[in-house]
């Protein structure tokens, strides 16, 4: 299947604006937030319009259909990460909500001082804090698998690190700097042969490439929505049933109880054990319907396309003086590239661009200890999604020869 | 929009007039900018009434924030510790002579930070010393 990118624009109806009277946008910035088709934007919509009530236990009509919306939302996202059962799909608010609840739940009740945990240098600091807290906590040690100098992982270094025993590993599928894609199946089979489970953050996989847990045997996997077309405060945490049945309540209230007395409570069961306080539910629907966008266009059709775009931008900015390139080559990444730029700052560089319309980020991107690795303070990054054209990268080279006229 | 880099900024940024090391000195204070590292360290040089008579920075970063140390450097020379302590963030504003949106006034208003810091002799530079 092939993917038609005039036809998905006219999707997303902020792609049709310009930035000022004149200049169209180039939005280059889907690794941060993408941007969302007018499918997701009616779905939510039509939901306040028509059905808004609060979700479970309502026996009126708004109320069930805003519960049926929900829990269908749940299962459609469950079938997209081919989970093999809804029930498995806890919402939470993002990405970092998520891997902050297995940290919680999980980490306090099953690690123990002296345990631990197997990261990567490439982490997000979403997948970082939540462990150093933990480790604060509960004297738990933490170790690093060490990156090549091309931004990848070093294996060889990974396997050793595996003979420590750690509890857990928690690494990255896609690292939203280098662009990186780790290989998770290889990468969750010896950390299963060493005795340990694992969590997989999938906030830059997911929306990209079809990920499929059965096929990872991943033990967690973590999400977000707005990251593949959908509103924000809405994620997910995927989890084999056996450990989120072992694993004791993350926040307390209505809903995560099957009852409360004067003095105790009886959690339900999961996922709402999880899922305290009235949720996100237009933003669940928001996502299901992000999911049903997605899978019309098609998964492999927006990775083929991503990866033609990474490798004409690559070759295009490889040609730039002064410009370096961070990460791997395009056959081992994600849509994303990350450069430094000789002489000009990465603000510099993203204001500059900004003045032709152009949106790319500028700084460590919430991945500091990567960067100290590389030692840099920060970098520019030009990410791609579905909705990203040649022309886009065209630009952006453009942009790039006039930041380098302006500071040359 | 244009104006952010202005034919002075540029100037400022790649050819500073008061880069560099001031030994012997004074008052010496240094931060930086978590959010994109910027890098900002100010020396002064005073005499026996409070004057600053010779200044320098050094550091790394963007344009504005290298280019607002020069210029803030240069406008400080002759003046008091009490003038110092006055300076608000108009003062940088007007030395840049453009607008700024929220995340690039940190940026520019980095050396004022410094500069504060110092001389009021506190142990870190703080927001609420370059308010308006």
């Amino acid at each position: 299947m092939n993917l038609d990118v005039m036809r998905v624009r006219r999707d997303f109806p902020v792609l049709a604006r310009e930035v000022r009277p004149g200049v169209p946008l180039v939005y280059l910035d889907s690794t941060a937030t993408s941007q969302k088709p007018r499918q997701v934007i009616e779905a939510m919509d039509r939901f306040y319009r028509l059905s808004n009530a609060n979700i479970h236990r309502g026996v009126h009509t708004l109320a069930e259909e805003a519960t049926a919306l929900y829990e269908e939302a749940r299962a459609k996202i469950a079938r997209f990460i081919n989970a093999p059962s809804p029930r498995q799909l806890i919402y939470t608010r993002n990405t970092t909500e998520a891997i902050n609840l297995v940290a919680y739940a999980w980490g306090r009740a099953f690690l123990r001082p002296g345990d631990r945990l197997l990261l990567t240098e490439m982490e997000h600091h979403s997948n970082l804090v939540p462990w150093y807290i933990l480790a604060q906590e509960r004297g738990v040690e933490i170790d690093f698998v060490p990156l090549t100098e091309d931004g990848q992982l070093d294996l060889e270094a990974y396997r050793r690190l595996l003979e420590r025993g750690p509890k857990l590993v928690a690494f990255t599928h896609m690292s939203n700097v280098l662009g990186t894609i780790n290989p998770a199946k290889e990468m969750i089979a010896l950390a299963h042969q060493a005795g340990a489970i694992t969590l997989l953050d999938g906030a830059q996989s997911v929306p990209h490439f079809p990920v499929d847990v059965q096929d990872l045997d991943v033990d967690f996997l973590a999400f977000s929505g707005h990251k593949m077309c959908g509103p924000t405060g809405i994620g997910i945490l995927y989890g084999k049933m056996h450990l989120l049945e072992a694993m004791p309540p993350f926040l307390g209230g209505g809903d995560m109880i099957r009852a409360v007395h004067l003095g105790s409570f009886v959690p339900n069961d999961v996922p709402y054990k999880f899922e305290a306080g009235t949720p996100a539910i237009a933003e669940a629907i928001g996502l299901g319907a992000a999911v049903d966008y997605l899978q019309s266009v098609g998964m492999s059709a927006i990775a083929a396309h991503e990866h033609a775009l990474t490798a004409y931008a690559l070759e295009r900015l490889e040609e730039i003086p002064g410009l370096h390139l961070l990460g791997p080559a395009a056959e081992a990444k994600g849509g994303v590239a990350s450069f430094t730029f000789d002489g000009v700052h990465p603000h510099d560089v993203a204001q500059v661009l900004d003045r032709y319309g152009i949106a790319v980020r500028a700084g460590h991107h919430c991945a500091q200890p990567l960067h100290e690795r590389f030692g840099i303070p920060a970098t520019t990054r030009a990410s791609f999604y579905l909705y990203t054209t040649k022309e886009e990268i065209d630009k952006l080279v453009e942009g790039l020869y006039q930041v380098k006229k302006l500071f040359g | 929009m244009d104006d952010l880099y202005r034919e002075i900024i540029i100037e400022h940024y790649k050819n500073p007039t008061y880069r560099g090391k001031l030994e012997p000195h004074d008052i010496a204070f240094a931060d930086s900018n978590p959010l994109c590292g910027d890098h900002i360290e100010i020396q002064l040089r005073l005499d026996g009434e409070g004057r600053i008579t010779d200044a320098r920075f050094d550091g790394h970063g963007c344009a504005i924030s290298q280019a607002s140390a020069d210029l803030l450097i240069e406008s400080i020379i002759g003046k008091t510790l009490e003038d110092v302590k006055k300076l608000n963030r108009q003062h940088v504003l007007d030395l840049l002579g453009i607008e700024l949106g929220p995340v690039r006034l940190k940026c520019a208003l980095l050396s004022l930070k410094v500069l504060k810091a110092g001389v009021y002799g506190l142990g870190q530079a703080d927001d609420s010393l370059v308010e308006e």
